[in-house]
């Protein structure tokens, strides 16, 4: 009875405002803990790659963009029940994902991943830890001898290699070389590898409109050179198109 | 020291503590009403009703408080959404599910997606009080339907005795007698409840244990300008002083109630307070 009570009134107040037109809002979806691609910054704001980048492709598409964060676990399960419109938070594209959601065109090259160990790592037999659902951990569980320990955020990946709970962490190596240029401790071991097909923007299957409209404005960054100065800017190391 | 604990990201925080406390204030009533709602239904006389009553409370003990938050909440969302589309969409002809979408028309989208971020978050701590007041309402009817069957027999007796309706007893002899049973039930489900605010993230709401694990991991010095190493348990050991000054202080004026629910009752601790004050 309380429930009917509440979802009534809840309907009652929400249905008094103004009817939507469709995408007058885009809602930016993205995990604000994987710098340099998405942070909070000292003033509790999402900032970095993408921040810069999605104000962009808004204005060029001419969309009102809003930026939600949500955590990395849960961030598909939301996109797809339409709590925010898209997801831009350093997702690579693959095939996997790709039944489930789709993608605009790719923002950055493939991007290479790379290890950060406190010391050297005998990778014939080593505990990898890695985010979950991400395509390190997915690369970690084929590695012959390596076994996977899997974080819910990138932060406590870097912070058990320190402890010693894992011997290495496998990410994106934009985002380990800040950390290995401003740490002692750690450094980047190991050759890089090459996993992904490059990030996009991730969109509902249903929202093809929404995805055309970012595939458009992400070409037009590509073409007139404005993506490049943001890859040089935020992502030294990084292959620019 | 001092600019750092009040960058806009500490201010987040501070703010998180507001929404843990206001999260509180409103879901511990609200999951009281679901319990003596639930209570009462489950021993009506009236068998649909008391069947109600018993499945509400078996089914939502049952599952997992996670379980609960992550399923129930989604479904929850789309239900209403889907009441929506139903009303003010009737010639929509395409299918609400499409493969893994779940589609609406824009009109019926709750909140609409042009509302600010406001309501957004409105919604969302709105429907986390909702779910958290029915999980803890059906553990609280449990305490409460215990408590009801707790009072004397014969105080029941006595006031049918007097000519007193079903009604009349319930209301007025079994109600407030049966709150002394039920305290010692019920601050337990309050100190639990306290503690399991952390489950508000998973709805999307931030809440302290969020800004503190996030503020307390290392940064590095191109993203901020306080860069540091990892300071989580400096941060956590806050968050733990934080929750047992809340529970001490809690505990502190749950037994000044219990005191005061007490004086006068049948019982062994109110026949204590009788020779005490004699």
């Amino acid at each position: 009875m309380k429930n009917l009570i509440l979802s009534t009134a809840a309907l009652a107040l929400l249905g008094s405002m103004a009817m939507a037109e469709s995408h007058s809002v885009v809602r930016l979806g993205t995990e604000g803990a994987y710098p340099p691609y998405n942070f909070i910054n000292d003033a509790g704001e999402v900032d970095g790659f993408e921040r810069e980048l999605g104000d962009e492709l808004c204005a060029r598409a001419e969309l009102t963009c809003e930026w939600v964060t949500n955590e990395w676990d849960s961030i598909i399960p939301n996109l797809v029940s339409g709590n925010y419109d898209a997801i831009i938070a350093g997702m690579s594209i693959t095939d996997e994902r790709k039944e489930v959601i789709d993608f605009s065109e790719a923002y950055t090259q493939p991007d290479p991943s790379a290890f950060l160990a406190t010391g050297e790592v005998d990778f014939s037999n080593a505990v990898i830890a890695a985010q979950s659902s991400t395509i390190q951990a997915s690369y970690v569980t084929g590695m012959a001898g390596a076994t996977l320990l899997e974080f819910a955020t990138p932060d406590e990946t870097i912070a058990a290699v320190k402890a010693g709970e894992a011997d290495a962490v496998l990410a994106d190596k934009a985002f380990l070389e800040p950390i290995a240029e401003s740490d002692s401790e750690v450094s980047i071991v190991g050759e890089d590898v090459l996993i992904g097909g490059g990030i996009g923007l991730g969109v509902r299957q249903s929202d093809t409109e929404l995805r055309d409209k970012f595939t458009a404005a992400i070409q037009s960054m590509k073409a007139d050179g404005t993506l490049n100065e943001l890859i040089t800017k935020w992502l030294p190391g990084s292959a620019t198109f | 020291m001092s600019c750092y604990l009040t960058t806009g990201k500490h201010m987040s925080m501070y703010y998180a503590v507001g929404t843990v406390l206001l999260l509180l204030a409103i879901t511990a009533p609200t999951a009281l009403a679901f319990g003596f709602a639930g209570a009462s239904a489950a021993r009506s006389d009236f068998a649909p009703l008391r069947w109600i009553g018993k499945t509400y409370v078996a089914v939502v003990r049952g599952i997992p408080d996670i379980a609960f938050f992550l399923f129930f909440v989604i479904a929850l969302d789309q239900a209403f959404e889907y009441i929506r589309h139903r009303i003010k969409c009737p010639d929509w002809t395409e299918p609400v599910r499409q493969g893994n979408d779940f589609v609406v028309c824009t009109a019926a989208k709750l909140p609409l997606g042009n509302s600010p971020q406001w309501v957004h978050e409105t919604y969302g701590f709105m429907l986390a009080v909702l779910t958290f007041a029915i999980v803890f309402g059906a553990f609280a009817a449990n305490v409460l339907f215990g408590a009801m069957r707790a009072v004397p027999r014969g105080q029941l007796e006595t006031a049918e005795a007097y000519g007193m309706s079903r009604r009349q007893t319930f209301w007025r002899v079994l109600v407030p007698q049966m709150w002394v049973y039920a305290l010692p039930g019920l601050s337990n489900l309050w100190m639990v409840l306290i503690k399991a605010t952390p489950l508000l993230f998973l709805l999307g709401v931030e809440d302290i244990v969020y800004w503190a694990r996030e503020l307390g991991g290392a940064k590095q010095p191109q993203f901020t300008d306080y860069p540091h190493g990892d300071w989580r348990m400096w941060y956590f050991l806050a968050l733990l002083v934080f929750y047992l000054c809340f529970t001490k202080v809690s505990e502190v004026v749950l037994d000044r109630i219990m005191a005061k629910l007490t004086h006068g009752q049948a019982t062994a601790a109110g026949e204590a307070q009788r020779k005490a004050a004699a």
